[in-house]
């Protein structure tokens, strides 16, 4: 027979290393020690790796980026509501920051470069802000640039043999040194988003400083 | 006022669709604000918006709409969930309780006009009609603004 002290022991070690394994459970599911969630923050730009063409046909990448603050977000030229919203918002908010806005990088990345070629990019942010500049390429580089900007897209049929674009409507702010700054909903107003812009690029001047 | 006066007052409204006509609820609906960002050619779909206000005593439902300029147009609805991911589909039909509005604005409710016929050119106009459950029609002449308009004052 087990004597009453050892009894009482044996379960004080087993409450412990019971403790330890609810303990070790919740650092790694929801303490500090859990992964970062998929879909939550942009990583920064020097972190990212794809390769896509803007609309003149130029190589370029995340590295494209870095030295000034810029402002990048996905949809589709065969959008007909929340794309030419956001181009025309964009617009709006490039007039109010005035001769500034030529120290932005402005990136409209296409989640549809099968209908999204070169030319139709250039066509289309044609009727935009001059500054705002049109990404595509192979939709293997599409994937992987909204992997790194953390956004979704999903094609979506439609009646008739056609498809629309499910997508990530945001715009991401991040500083001239490609550290991701902050966000700017789908449809912000003007006076909360230019001081969000601004202050994407103060990021820059403090990082010069 | 004389008889003769009244008489042509009554068969003016009668002829105007007012209180008497067929459809008792779709004649009270008001189209606002109606325009339509110009499309680059006819390979895209293109977009309408206005506001319908409902100012009878009755509810009334938007089935669907018809134009000239396009073989499909539908009524979309767009979404964007708490990730900030965009999403659209077609709306159904939209109830307008009586002395409610109803937007279709940028974000939201759109006349989506798909396989458009021709090119919606900034300046010009094109005719859109709305079909009520009462059977009832409302024909609104929608302008044509810039592809970067955001709303009908633009």
């Amino acid at each position: 027979m087990i004597r009453r002290p050892a009894l009482l022991g044996y379960c004080a070690a087993g409450l412990s290393a019971l403790g330890l394994a609810l303990f070790a459970g919740w650092w790694q599911v929801d303490g500090p020690g859990a992964p970062e969630p998929i879909g939550q923050l942009p990583l920064a730009l020097p972190s990212m790796d794809f390769r896509l063409t803007d609309h003149e046909g130029q190589p370029v990448g995340p590295e494209t980026l870095i030295g000034r603050a810029s402002m990048v977000f996905f949809g589709f030229t065969y959008c007909p509501d929340v794309c030419p919203t956001t181009l025309s918002d964009i617009t709006g908010w490039l007039d109010a920051l005035g001769e500034d806005a030529e120290r932005l990088n402005v990136v409209f990345i296409t989640v549809d470069p099968e209908r999204d070629t070169v030319e139709a990019m250039a066509e289309y942010v044609g009727y935009f802000h001059p500054a705002i500049r049109g990404w595509t390429g192979p939709e293997a580089q599409i994937a992987r640039a909204a992997e790194g900007f953390r956004a979704s897209y999903e094609r979506v049929p439609t009646e008739g043999g056609d498809y629309t674009m499910n997508h990530t409507a945001s715009v991401f702010l991040f500083g001239a040194d490609g550290r991701f700054v902050s966000t700017i909903d789908y449809h912000e107003p003007r006076e909360v988003a230019v001081p969000k812009i601004r202050r994407a690029m103060n990021e820059e001047a403090r990082g010069a400083s | 006022m004389n008889r003769m006066t009244i008489a042509t007052l009554a068969t003016l409204a009668i002829a105007l669709g007012g209180p008497g006509s067929a459809f008792a609820g779709s004649e009270d609906v008001v189209v606002e604000g109606a325009w339509a960002r110009a499309s680059i050619g006819t390979s895209r779909p293109g977009a309408a918006y206005m506001t319908l206000r409902n100012t009878g005593n009755e509810a009334v439902t938007l089935t669907g709409i018809m134009t000239p300029i396009a073989m499909m147009p539908e009524v979309h609805r767009t979404a964007t969930n708490d990730n900030g991911v965009s999403t659209m589909a077609p709306a159904g039909d939209i109830d307008i309780a009586p002395g409610e509005s109803v937007a279709l604005a940028p974000g939201g409710l759109h006349a989506m006009l798909m396989r458009l016929q021709e090119p919606m050119i900034e300046g010009e106009s094109f005719p859109l009609t709305l079909t009520f459950s009462d059977g009832g029609k409302v024909v609104v002449e929608v302008p044509i603004l810039g592809l970067g308009a955001r709303g009908p004052e633009d």
